[in-house]
């Protein structure tokens, strides 16, 4: 990346020291395998694709944690899913008090075994589990921790160059973990691409105790309320996705965003400032405090696009935005840039594409 | 109910703006403010002590200006605030900030043992949510985050029990006192303070915690050295190697510009069309 080779505008890395001995001999690369209901959650996957070319840069292994209750049910499952998704080895805690997430079990399943076996680098999903654990965990081992990446990558010297937004987004920034191990990071759902399924691999699964019984556990689960059918917004993984920014003006013409969307069977979202105004609900929001999204197409329209709205977007096949403002910013990561008043164009897309798909739908049926 | 509630002063991230020559951050005149998820945790505090009573005490980590926020929090209607300054605070990542803020909740519950600790779920400007699993870590509290409810607090039993939300849905937990509470945006709205608490918020003097003042001995743990995180580079996003493509279509026909930019899509990404018919029909 060009930027990288301009002088730095912050640098407190000269405190780098050696690394103290008791860590030297950290090795591997480990991902947090978490499921939900028995599925394995997709991130996890993502960063099984990205822990694994991390693990060869340095070659070492790649390994999955996976933590969870009964055997035979979703932790199986799990173990199978860690490798085709890219693992060597994986770890295994299994015990009925792991059932439903807690952070105290979770946090002691997932630090004892740091503890024993000793990874070089941990990552996580920054999903509302994956933050929750991630913080106690690296609170616990007292190493780093880097939260929403959007690049990891691996220094000549090996260690680990977590990349993030900072300063609300305006810029990036890249965090390294000095003279602690693990190196921990955590990414969000979709910054990363899904690698490629392989059928029938396998490799060595590592079993270890939960030491804890019931009675040592203070939080309980009294119940789980899972999200109505209606309101699964699948925005994340949703193959078109259309927004809407300040541009549009106003509440109402967000319905033209929508209308966009729907003709396409897509999700629509939103950019920040929508959410903050109460147009659009934050489960809406597109960005890096909002959902990352890796759809084929995204059309956004009226957002000026701020990088903590380009993070958001950036793993899109094709960018298409519309912007009154020749100058938005949005234009320099789009890959078609539409010089327009949104508001306008909106309805007008939506007649094409309704004129280009209508023929089509009647001959399917 | 004593109520804790850690609080920061942050840019206000909207209006940061990068110097298009040098790439630094141009803070001048960027107004701060109190984190807004900071704000419903707040508020939450003040229902709770609404429903049980008790007091809230409001606690920020930061420079001496930080202070503007405490007086803001005060005027909201909290009850006390203190500072904690030190500049061997300086440059501390979410592990040494969870250390500090973990000894000066200490100071403050050996007057009165908070039952709460409540904070927001993550900071507008560092936006990592590691904080507060950080502090209750320390603390060797339960931590229940991303809470959309505080459902019932008994004080006799000391229990608690609240609704979080998870992956796919919303947890029921019941937990123990003293908790750390991070709490969701939207739960609520930050309610005008009295103009009786303006004017207490005039006239209070907030105390200034420094490392000693709470027992803090070992500095190594605080700042850049208690930090095992460092910042290596800051730099703004390069842009796309190949330059977009433009339509100029401002007074230009709607329905020819849609046209165009469909067909622009379509031989970008041929393979949309088959998604486009596929998504239409479901």
């Amino acid at each position: 990346m060009e930027a990288e080779t301009k002088s730095p505008i912050v640098s407190r890395a000269g405190a780098k020291k050696e690394l103290p001995k008791h860590f030297r001999d950290n090795r591997h690369v480990w991902v947090f395998i978490e499921t939900e209901r028995g599925q394995v959650h997709p991130v996890s996957i993502e960063l099984l694709g990205e822990g694994r070319k991390l693990a060869d840069k340095l070659g070492v292994q790649l390994a999955g944690v996976v933590v969870g209750a009964a055997e035979g049910v979703g932790t199986l499952s799990a173990i199978a899913e860690t490798f085709a998704y890219g693992a060597d080895l994986a770890y295994l805690v299994v015990s009925p008090l792991l059932s439903d997430y807690r952070n105290e079990p979770f946090t002691k399943a997932l630090s004892d075994l740091v503890i024993l076996h000793k990874p070089e680098i941990l990552l996580l999903g920054a999903t509302s589990l994956g933050r929750d654990l991630a913080g106690s965990v690296a609170t616990t081992l007292e190493t780093g921790l880097t939260a929403d990446c959007t690049t990891l990558d691996v220094d000549a010297d090996g260690s680990l160059a977590a990349t993030r937004p900072t300063f609300g987004g305006s810029l990036l920034c890249t965090i390294y973990t000095l003279n602690c191990r693990p190196q921990m990071a955590t990414v969000r759902p979709r910054v990363m691409a899904t690698p490629q399924r392989v059928a029938n691999t396998t490799g060595p699964i590592i079993r270890h105790e939960l030491m804890m019984i019931e009675e040592e556990i203070v939080t309980k689960v009294l119940g789980f309320l899972p999200d109505g059918q209606s309101h699964r917004i699948n925005l994340a993984y949703a193959d078109i996705v259309v927004a809407g920014g300040l541009g549009i003006g106003t509440a109402e013409n967000l319905e033209r965003v929508k209308a966009v969307a729907k003709t396409l069977g897509g999700e629509f979202g939103c950019s920040r400032p929508l959410v903050q105004k109460g147009w659009m609900g934050v489960d809406r929001q597109i960005g890096q405090t909002g959902q990352t999204i890796r759809p084929k197409l995204y059309l956004a329209a009226g957002i000026s696009g701020a990088v903590q709205h380009r993070v958001g977007v950036d793993g899109a096949d094709l960018i298409v935005a519309i912007n009154i403002d020749s100058n938005a910013p949005i234009f320099d990561f789009a890959h078609v840039a539409v010089v327009a008043d949104a508001i306008g164009l909106l309805p007008a897309l939506t007649a094409a594409f309704t004129r280009r798909l209508v023929p089509h739908n009647q001959s399917m049926q | 109910m004593h109520i804790v509630v850690c609080i920061k002063q942050v840019p206000d991230s909207a209006q940061i703006r990068v110097h298009p020559v040098t790439n630094t951050i141009m803070r001048q005149g960027v107004p701060t403010i109190i984190n807004p998820y900071d704000l419903f945790a707040l508020e939450e505090a003040f229902k709770l002590r609404d429903r049980y009573g008790g007091e809230v005490t409001v606690l920020t980590m930061g420079p001496p200006m930080a202070k503007q926020a405490l007086e803001k929090a005060l005027a909201y209607g909290a009850d006390r605030a203190v500072l904690l300054s030190d500049r061997h605070f300086a440059g501390s990542d979410t592990l040494a900030t969870s250390f500090a803020i973990s000894r000066a909740i200490s100071k403050i519950g050996r007057s009165r043992t908070p039952e709460i600790v409540l904070a927001g779920k993550q900071t507008i400007d560092g936006d990592t949510a590691q904080v507060g699993p950080g502090i209750a870590k320390r603390l060797e509290m339960q931590q229940l985050t991303y809470a959309t409810k505080i459902v019932s607090v008994d004080l006799h039993a000391r229990e608690i029990a609240v609704e979080r939300r998870s992956e796919g849905g919303t947890q029921m937990l019941k937990s123990r006192l003293p908790c750390l509470i991070t709490v969701l945006e939207g739960v609520n709205t930050i309610r005008r303070g009295s103009i009786a608490d303006a004017l207490r918020a005039a006239h209070s003097r907030i105390p200034t915690w420094r490392a000693g003042d709470v027992g803090i001995e070992e500095l190594g743990n605080c700042g850049l050295r208690g930090s095992p995180t460092v910042v290596k580079r800051v730099f703004a996003p390069s842009p796309r190697a190949d330059k977009a493509i433009r339509i100029e279509a401002i007074e230009k026909d709607s329905d020819q510009v849609a046209d165009d930019v469909i067909a622009l899509i379509l031989e970008h990404h041929p393979a949309l069309e088959a998604s486009f018919y596929l998504n239409g029909l479901t």
